[in-house]
């Protein structure tokens, strides 16, 4: 874990207001960010904990639990929403048993709820890992959950 | 054989209807036919959204595009017409003369759009070859910085991200600044929910935005631009990586651009999602590493930006137009729109909408005329209700005033704003109270917590809406709405939580009866708010099958086999779903 780690403090060294992109990095490595990594972050750039704490909590896309294999994001943006997306996030946590921001027993699947991720013509949509799936309904949702 | 071309919409929404999948089934019946002599190419967003996937087929004798296609019709596209000439009628999107697609691109006016969907996004040469920096190479030859920055301040062109402020103005500012260093930014950070036209950009025409963003710097005396990003727009990123390569290979970015003195360096910088970095001093606290929590103006970040030196943020929308300006003369831009709101905007048209897409109009057209005429009127004709423009700092326009203008001011003047250009449109379907209760939830999220108006009274308000929407709610609780929301408005440092109230303010303007009668009569006329309704069963119309039995989570319907079941109201739980797993619709909702 360590050396890749320092290998992205090395390249983010004197980059004026790098903890972001540091913070991004990490994510990339891990998944999410594991407490170890921070410290080791905080150590190297001689910045207290706290206040990469409080960048990491500020901004929505860190994580600190580890997320599943597959990531599903259910979109709430207003066109989503209009078009139903509650009872879209109503299926997947009946059909996975988790609740947003959880991940399945099993590591498999996370749930999230997100703003909006700007494919509102085809609203409700979601999207798993990198793949956007539109026009939902109840039927066509559960057969994509069926497909992982 | 003649020489045909095959272009495939991807931008992501074409890409997720299934673009990519079209994209490689054209590659393979290629490599297995290498003497049709056709080829392949890829674009952004041709604005169709509502026909995605889209491809275009160029032969000798025109384009012809091609609406909906699956990998199959793409097999069949590929024998028929690419290697046999004949076009499929039934699979074209239109002949733009008599159909009524006709109208959804005859009303518009693209000048923000013009590459987005014709050229190749990652091929700069599609770029040049439309004057493609030729805006550039212009100002750089003949123009000095305060030409520039007259040319577009004589254009009319204003901020299109939503505070609508003259964009040469803003240059002004920072052009009289005397500093060793200044930053130029573009803020693609397209954070209102039900908006995608900078993503669109982006993705369609990227070379667009770094040549306004060039000019913009020139103009300002800056030799630093960043890109702030939204990490939710992964094409948009990668996309802009490869035009920032391709430019500076050309000598349009980079050092001494053009042969001239002028050096510009761009960086990326990708944003880690927070709504109110969208707010100028936030964003620069984010690009600075920080929380994005904004900050007190003056001084304004003209004056003091990012590391303490003269800042200009511009959106992407803005930036794009830049170069068209520039290229064409103020007075071809000026000539288009109305008196005080020049040049066109972008609209993503989506919600309860037949053709839900992206769609550049002139400034002035109405209301009506975006909807219906472009956008094809309500899905399923249901009845209209209101227009959402503007996201969480914008309002909700109700049909009576459809036939305000677009413009600045006349939207301004209906409580909403023009914003960045998110245009919802919402249906008899659509219950105003819950829409604020959605509003009011994003931006209870979304607050910084810096100003305790905003932080705690948005809170506040969303309570108070959940308290209405579930049948609780008090007569006074409408103006404990009112209150809180002048609360907010005039307590809050920044454009989030200044405008944070509005969705609730127009939708008490003109929607305050739905909240009197979610309060008074416990009702929800659009059959929206769960705990208002009751759910019964048509005795006549149930063929007594019991999925709604089986479904039923709390046992709350009972009857024999094969006979009519009947709801136990004081067990039902109003989820719905013996609603929405009958198949005879014999299930009501009152």
């Amino acid at each position: 874990m360590d050396k890749e780690l320092d290998s992205l403090l090395d390249k983010y060294r004197h980059m004026q207001g790098n903890t972001i992109a540091i913070l991004q990095g990490v994510q990339n490595l891990y998944q999410y960010l594991p407490e170890k990594a921070l410290l080791r972050v905080s150590e190297y750039n001689n910045i207290p904990l706290s206040d990469i704490y409080g960048v990491a909590t500020f901004y929505s896309q860190f994580k600190f639990k580890k997320p599943g294999k597959f990531q599903i994001k259910v979109c709430h943006g207003t066109a989503c929403h209009i078009n139903n997306a509650v009872r879209i996030s109503e299926i997947i946590e009946e059909e996975l048993e988790i609740k947003p921001g959880d991940t399945t027993a099993d590591g498999k699947f996370s749930l999230d709820e997100v703003a909006c991720l700007g494919c509102c013509s085809l609203a409700p949509v979601i999207m798993i890992n990198e793949q956007v799936y539109g026009n939902l309904d109840d039927k066509k949702l559960r057969k994509v959950l069926k497909s992982y | 054989m003649k020489h045909k071309k095959i272009t495939v919409g991807l931008a992501s929404c074409g890409i997720s209807a299934g673009g990519d999948t079209v994209y490689k089934t054209f590659e393979e019946l290629l490599s297995q036919n290498k003497g049709s002599g056709a080829e392949l190419g890829k674009t952004g967003c041709i604005g169709a959204c509502f026909r995605e996937v889209l491809v275009d087929l160029t032969d000798e004798k025109g384009t012809y595009t091609y609406a909906e296609v699956t990998p199959e019709k793409a097999k069949e596209i590929f024998e028929q017409h690419i290697l046999n000439n004949e076009p499929i009628k039934d699979y074209l999107m239109s002949d733009l003369e008599s159909s009524q697609e006709a109208s959804f691109f005859s009303k518009q006016k693209r000048i923000v759009l013009r590459n987005t969907g014709v050229i190749d996004p990652e091929n700069i040469d599609h770029y040049i070859m439309r004057d493609g920096y030729k805006s550039i190479e212009k100002v750089l030859k003949s123009m000095s910085r305060e030409e520039v920055r007259d040319v577009i301040k004589k254009s009319g062109l204003k901020g299109r991200g939503g505070a609508g402020f003259s964009t040469g103005m803003k240059w002004d500012f920072a052009s009289k600044e005397v500093s060793d260093k200044k930053y130029m930014v573009c803020n693609a950070d397209e954070g209102d929910p039900g908006a995608f036209m900078d993503r669109s950009v982006l993705e369609g025409d990227p070379h667009s935005v770094l040549e306004g963003l060039s000019i913009a710097s020139y103009a300002i005396g800056a030799d630093e631009a960043y890109i702030y990003v939204r990490a939710e727009y992964p094409l948009a990123i990668k996309r802009l990586i490869i035009a920032i390569e391709q430019a500076k290979e050309r000598g349009y970015l980079g050092k001494n651009i053009l042969g001239s003195d002028l050096s510009i360096e761009i960086k990326l910088k990708i944003g880690a999602g927070a709504f109110v970095c969208g707010e100028e001093t936030a964003l620069i606290a984010s690009i600075e590493g920080k929380r994005g929590m904004p900050t007190i103006r003056p001084p304004f970040p003209a004056v003091s930006g990012i590391w303490g030196k003269p800042t200009i943020i511009n959106n992407v929308e803005t930036l794009a137009n830049v170069p068209y300006i520039i290229f064409h003369g103020w007075e071809g831009f000026a000539s288009i729109g109305t008196e005080n709101s020049k040049g066109s905007k972008v609209f993503a048209l989506t919600g309860k909408i037949k053709k839900a897409g992206l769609v550049e109009v002139p400034m002035g057209v109405s209301l009506r005329e975006v909807i219906f005429d472009i956008g094809g009127g309500i899905k399923k004709d249901k009845k209209f209700k209101a227009v959402q423009l503007g996201g969480p700092s914008g309002g909700c326009i109700p049909g009576d005033l459809l036939e305000t203008p677009v413009d600045y001011q006349s939207l301004m003047a209906t409580g909403a704003i023009m914003g960045s250009g998110g245009m919802v449109v919402m249906d008899e379907d659509t219950c105003m109270v819950d829409v604020a209760k959605f509003f009011m939830n994003f931006v209870r999220d979304e607050s910084c917590g810096k100003c305790t108006f905003c932080r705690i009274g948005t809170k506040r308000m969303h309570e108070l809406l959940v308290k209405i929407t579930e049948g609780k709610g008090v007569d006074e609780d409408i103006n404990k709405l009112m209150e809180l929301a002048y609360n907010v408005k005039d307590s809050s440092l920044c454009g989030l939580g200044q405008t944070a109230p509005n969705p609730v303010l127009t939708t008490l303007k003109y929607f305050r009866h739905e909240y009197e009668e979610h309060i008074k009569n416990k009702k929800c006329r659009s059959k929206v708010c769960k705990p208002l309704l009751t759910y019964t069963i048509n005795t006549e119309a149930c063929t007594g099958c019991m999925a709604c039995v089986k479904k039923c989570a709390v046992d709350a319907i009972i009857g024999e086999k094969k006979k009519p079941q009947s709801i136990i109201q004081e067990k039902c739980i109003k989820c719905g779903s013996c609603y929405s797993v009958c198949t005879f619709d014999a299930v009501n909702v009152e």
